[in-house]
C-alpha cells in the first residue's frame, strides 16, 4: 500500500513545472492571447521535446508508455502555469482511444506522429460526455458523418479528429476532408481555444468497432480527470497568489492575512482544494488500474475539483481586492481557464447524476 | 501509487477475519458513553491478546507489544467495521491519556496506570476547558498550590465528558501565576473520589448529559502524580490534543455514516416514491458522497506520509475541520431526506430509530466547536500550512 506518487513521477512534474516556468510566464500567456494565437508554438516545441505528447503512446509506437496518472501530474502544472498549448484532447484522449481500440493500422497511422508532436489531435465528443447543446449532433451513414460538433477540444490546426457520432461511437476525420468546415468558438479561457466542426457528408473511419462506445467513455474519463488535475493545478497557484498578497498587502496598519476574515478565506480555500488531490490521484490511477471504478471516479473528481475550483478562483480573486480583477494582475487567466473546465466534458450535475447512474442509485 | 497490500497484511486480514468470525458471540452490547460493563471488558482483554487493541503499547504497560504499523492497524480497524463488531475502546484514556503517559509518564505512573486503562476498569476524564479558557486554552485558571507533600486544587472545570462516572481525571492546572501563561501550567492525575470534586451534569441540546462542570475545592493531589515537570503542562497538554484531533478524521466512521445516509435515501418514501428519485435530493447525496471519497483517500495519503515519516502539509491539517463538516451534512441530508419524519425524536409512533439523525446533527455541532474549533482549525491551516500572519497581540494591560 503506498498512496502517493513516485519519485520518478515527481521529477516528471517538477520537470515540466521547471520547463514552463521559463516558457509560459504571464506574459507570454497574454502575448498569446492578444495575438490570437490558436497553440503557442514555442510553449508546444518545449512540451515535445520534454516528450509530454508521447507519455501516453507505447513505446512501440515511439512513445513514453506512461499511465494516465502521470498525464494528469502534468496537467496539473499546465493548469498552474495557464499554459496555452493543446494537452487534453491531443496529448491524453487521442491516444487512449488509439492505444486502446485502434487497429494495428490505426495505431500505425497516427501514434507515431502524435508522439513526436508532428500534429495535434482535435476531439469531438461534447455531445456525448455533456449532453448536445443548439441541437448539435453528428450522424455516420455508409462511413460518412453529417452533422455539428460543438466544442471541439484541441481541433485548431489539428492533423486529426477523433469524432463521436450520437450514438456515442467513434471515428477518425482527416481535417482536410472535403465536406469539413472548422468554426472556431470564443471563449472566456484564451489559452485553450475550442471550435465547431460541421460535417457534410464527410468520409470517415471507424475507431474502436464493438467496443468504440466503451473507448469514448474511457477518453471522456481520462479527459474529465485532466480538467480536475487542471483546475487542481489552476486552484493552488490562485491560492498562492491570494496568500502572498494577503502577506504583503497592509492595511489598518497590518498584513490583510493577519485579519481573520482574509486569513479564514485563505485557510478555506487549501482546505476545501486539497482532498481533491488524493481524489484526483486515486481517479487517474482507476484509469489504469480500476476499470470497474474509473467512470464513476473521474466523474466525482471532476464534480469535486470543479465545485471547489470555483470557489477558489472567486475567493482567490477577493482577497486580493480590486486589483483581484484587473487585467493587469492577470488572475483572470486562471479564473477563466478554471471556469471553462467547469463545463467541458460535463459540468458538476451532470457528472454527479452520472456517478448516482453508475451506482444504480439513479434511473 | 500502489494499492495492493503485502503477503504479510494480506495473511493479516485473513487472521482478523477468521478470529472475528470464530468469537463474534463475545462481542459485547453497545453500551454508549457509559463506562464498559463486564462484557466490554472481557472483549477488550480477548483482542489486546491477540493484538486488535493496544497493538503498539508494550507488553509490560498491558498492551500487545507490537512494532508500529499504520497499515496493521488500518487493515484490523477496517475488518472489524465490515464484521460490524466493536473494535478496541477508545475512550480519553486510551486515545488521549496513554499516548501522554508513555511519552512524559514516569516508569510507575506507566505502570500504575495504563494497563487497567487499556482493560476498561479505570475510566479517565479531561479536566482542560474552563468558563474563562475555551479557544485561549492556555489562560485557564484553575489553581494548584504546593503544600507539603500535595497541591492543593481550586477552581471549576467545564465540557468534562464522562466526569460524572470517571474514576480519575488528567487535569491542567496553574501552578506558577507569575509565570508567562504558556509557561506556568502543569499537568495532574488525581481520583475523581478526592474530597472536595463536585460534578455537575451539563445538559446539551440532544436532551442528555453528554458534558459536566467540574467544581474543585481545596482538592489534596500528591506532587507524584504530575505528569512531565512543574509549568511543562502545556508541552504535555499539546501532545494529547494532537491525539485528540486524530479521533475526528476516521475514514471508515464517514463510510458507514454514508451509507446509512444512501439506505435510509432507497428506503423511505414520499408520495409512494423514493427518496433517491428526488433530483436534487440525489445530487446533494452525490455531492456529500465525492466529499467522503476525498476524505477517505487523503487519509490514505496521510497514511503512507506517516509510514513514510513525511510531512504531508496542508493536508495533514484539514481532517478535524472538514471531518466534523462532512459528519454533520450528512445528518442534515438526512433530515431533509424524511422531511416531517425527520423532526420526530424519542419514542412514539413514526420515529425513525429514536430520531437519531437529529441526535448526530446536534451533538455534530458540538464535534465542529469542540476539541479545537472550526475558527481556531482555520488559523491552525492558515498560520501552519500557508505562512500567514498570526494576529498581532494585544499591548498588555
Amino acid at each position: 500500500m503506498d498512496f502517493a506518487i513516485r519519485e520518478e513521477q515527481r521529477i516528471l512534474q517538477d520537470g515540466v513545472a521547471r520547463a514552463l516556468e521559463g516558457l509560459s510566464p504571464l506574459d507570454r500567456v497574454r502575448q498569446a492571447a492578444e495575438r490570437n494565437e490558436p497553440v503557442a508554438r514555442d510553449v508546444w516545441e518545449g512540451l515535445v521535446a520534454l516528450g509530454v505528447p508521447a507519455m501516453l503512446i507505447p513505446e512501440a509506437h515511439g512513445g513514453l508508455g506512461l499511465e494516465v496518472l502521470d498525464a494528469a501530474l502534468v496537467a496539473e502544472m499546465l493548469g498552474r502555469y495557464v499554459a496555452p498549448v493543446p494537452f487534453v484532447a491531443s496529448c491524453v484522449m487521442a491516444p487512449v482511444s488509439l492505444r486502446s481500440a485502434g487497429s494495428p493500422a490505426q495505431q500505425a497511422a497516427w501514434l507515431p506522429r502524435l508522439a513526436s508532436g508532428e500534429i495535434i489531435a482535435g476531439v469531438a465528443i461534447a455531445e456525448a460526455a455533456a449532453g448536445a447543446r443548439d441541437g448539435a449532433g453528428v450522424t455516420a451513414t455508409n462511413g460518412r458523418l453529417t452533422g455539428i460538433a460543438l466544442f471541439v477540444m484541441d481541433g485548431v490546426d489539428a492533423g486529426l479528429f477523433i469524432v463521436a457520432d450520437r450514438a456515442g461511437a467513434l471515428h477518425l476525420v482527416d481535417p482536410y476532408a472535403r465536406g469539413v468546415q472548422l468554426i472556431p468558438l470564443t471563449t472566456v479561457d484564451v489559452t485553450r481555444p475550442v471550435c465547431e466542426l460541421r460535417f457534410e457528408s464527410v468520409r470517415a473511419e471507424p475507431l474502436g468497432g464493438d467496443a468504440s462506445v466503451a473507448t469514448m467513455q474511457r477518453m471522456r474519463d481520462a479527459g474529465r480527470v485532466m480538467l480536475a488535475a487542471d483546475t487542481l493545478g489552476a486552484g493552488w497557484r490562485m491560492i498562492e497568489m491570494a496568500t502572498a498578497y494577503a502577506k504583503q498587502r497592509k492595511q489598518f496598519g497590518r498584513a490583510i492575512g493577519s485579519f481573520q476574515a482574509v486569513k479564514h478565506m485563505c485557510a478555506e480555500m487549501a482546505a476545501e482544494l486539497e482532498p481533491g488531490r488524493a481524489l484526483m490521484w486515486y481517479a487517474a490511477h482507476a484509469q489504469d488500474h480500476l476499470p470497474e471504478e474509473a467512470s464513476l471516479m473521474a466523474a466525482h473528481a471532476k464534480a469535486y475539483l470543479t465545485e471547489v475550483g470555483r470557489f477558489v478562483a472567486r475567493c482567490a480573486v477577493e482577497v486580493h481586492g480590486g486589483i483581484g480583477i484587473t487585467d493587469l494582475l492577470g488572475l483572470h487567466y486562471w479564473f477563466k481557464r478554471i471556469g471553462v473546465n467547469r463545463q467541458l466534458l460535463g459540468g458538476p450535475e451532470r457528472l454527479r447524476e452520472e456517478a448516482a447512474r453508475l451506482q444504480g442509485l439513479a434511473a | 501509487m500502489d494499492l495492493t497490500y503485502s503477503p504479510e497484511h494480506r495473511a493479516l486480514r485473513a487472521e482478523v477475519k477468521a478470529f472475528l468470525r470464530a468469537h463474534r458471540h463475545l462481542a459485547p452490547k453497545p453500551f454508549g458513553l457509559n463506562r464498559p460493563p463486564a462484557d466490554a471488558r472481557a472483549w477488550e482483554c480477548l483482542l489486546i491478546e491477540h493484538g486488535y487493541a493496544a497493538r503498539t503499547i508494550p507488553r509490560e504497560y498491558g498492551g500487545y507489544g507490537a512494532e508500529p504499523d499504520i497499515l496493521a492497524a488500518r487493515i484490523i480497524a477496517e475488518e472489524f467495521a465490515d464484521a460490524g463488531l466493536p473494535p478496541s475502546l477508545s475512550n480519553q484514556g486510551i486515545t488521549m491519556l496513554t499516548p501522554t503517559l508513555l511519552e512524559f509518564g514516569t516508569e510507575e505512573q506507566k505502570r500504575r496506570w495504563i494497563a487497567p486503562t487499556l482493560r476498561g476498569e479505570v475510566v479517565w476524564c479531561q479536566g482542560y476547558s474552563e468558563p474563562e479558557a475555551g479557544s485561549d486554552l492556555a489562560s485557564l485558571r484553575t489553581a494548584a498550590v504546593e503544600d507539603g507533600d500535595d497541591f492543593v486544587v481550586n477552581g471549576q472545570k467545564i465540557w468534562t465528558s464522562t466526569a460524572h462516572d470517571a474514576d480519575m481525571i488528567f487535569c491542567l492546572v496553574r501552578t506558577e501565576p507569575d509565570a508567562p501563561k504558556h509557561l506556568g501550567i502543569s499537568y495532574l492525575l488525581f481520583s475523581m473520589r478526592t474530597p472536595g470534586i463536585e460534578v455537575r451534569p451539563l445538559r446539551t441540546m440532544t436532551g442528555e448529559a453528554e458534558f459536566n462542570e467540574v467544581f474543585f475545592t481545596d482538592v489534596r493531589v500528591p506532587k507524584t502524580q504530575i505528569v512531565g515537570a512543574r509549568g511543562e503542562g502545556w508541552s504535555v497538554a499539546n501532545a494529547t490534543l494532537k491525539h485528540e484531533r486524530g479521533a475526528f478524521t476516521n475514514p471508515n466512521a464517514f463510510l458507514g455514516r454514508l451509507n446509512r445516509l444512501i439506505k435510509v435515501m432507497r428506503e423511505e418514501t414520499v408520495d409512494g416514491r423514493r427518496v433517491l428519485d428526488d433530483p436534487v435530493l440525489r445530487d446533494r447525496l452525490m455531492e456529500l458522497q465525492a466529499r467522503v471519497f476525498a476524505l477517505q483517500f487523503n487519509g490514505l495519503r496521510l497514511l503512507t506520509a506517516s509510514v513514510k515519516n513525511q510531512n504531508p502539509g496542508v493536508a495533514g491539517l484539514i481532517g478535524k475541520l472538514l471531518g466534523c463538516e462532512v459528519n454533520h451534512q450528512m445528518a442534515a441530508l438526512a433530515i431533509d431526506a424524511l422531511g416531517e419524519l425527520g423532526v420526530l425524536f424519542g419514542d412514539g409512533p413514526h420515529v425513525r430509530s429514536r430520531g437519531s439523525w437529529q441526535g448526530r446533527y446536534m451533538l455534530d455541532l458540538g464535534f465542529i466547536i469542540g476539541g479545537g474549533t472550526a475558527q481556531i482549525q482555520k488559523n491552525i491551516i492558515a498560520e501552519r500550512g500557508l505562512g500567514l500572519p498570526r494576529e498581532p497581540k494585544l499591548a498588555k494591560s
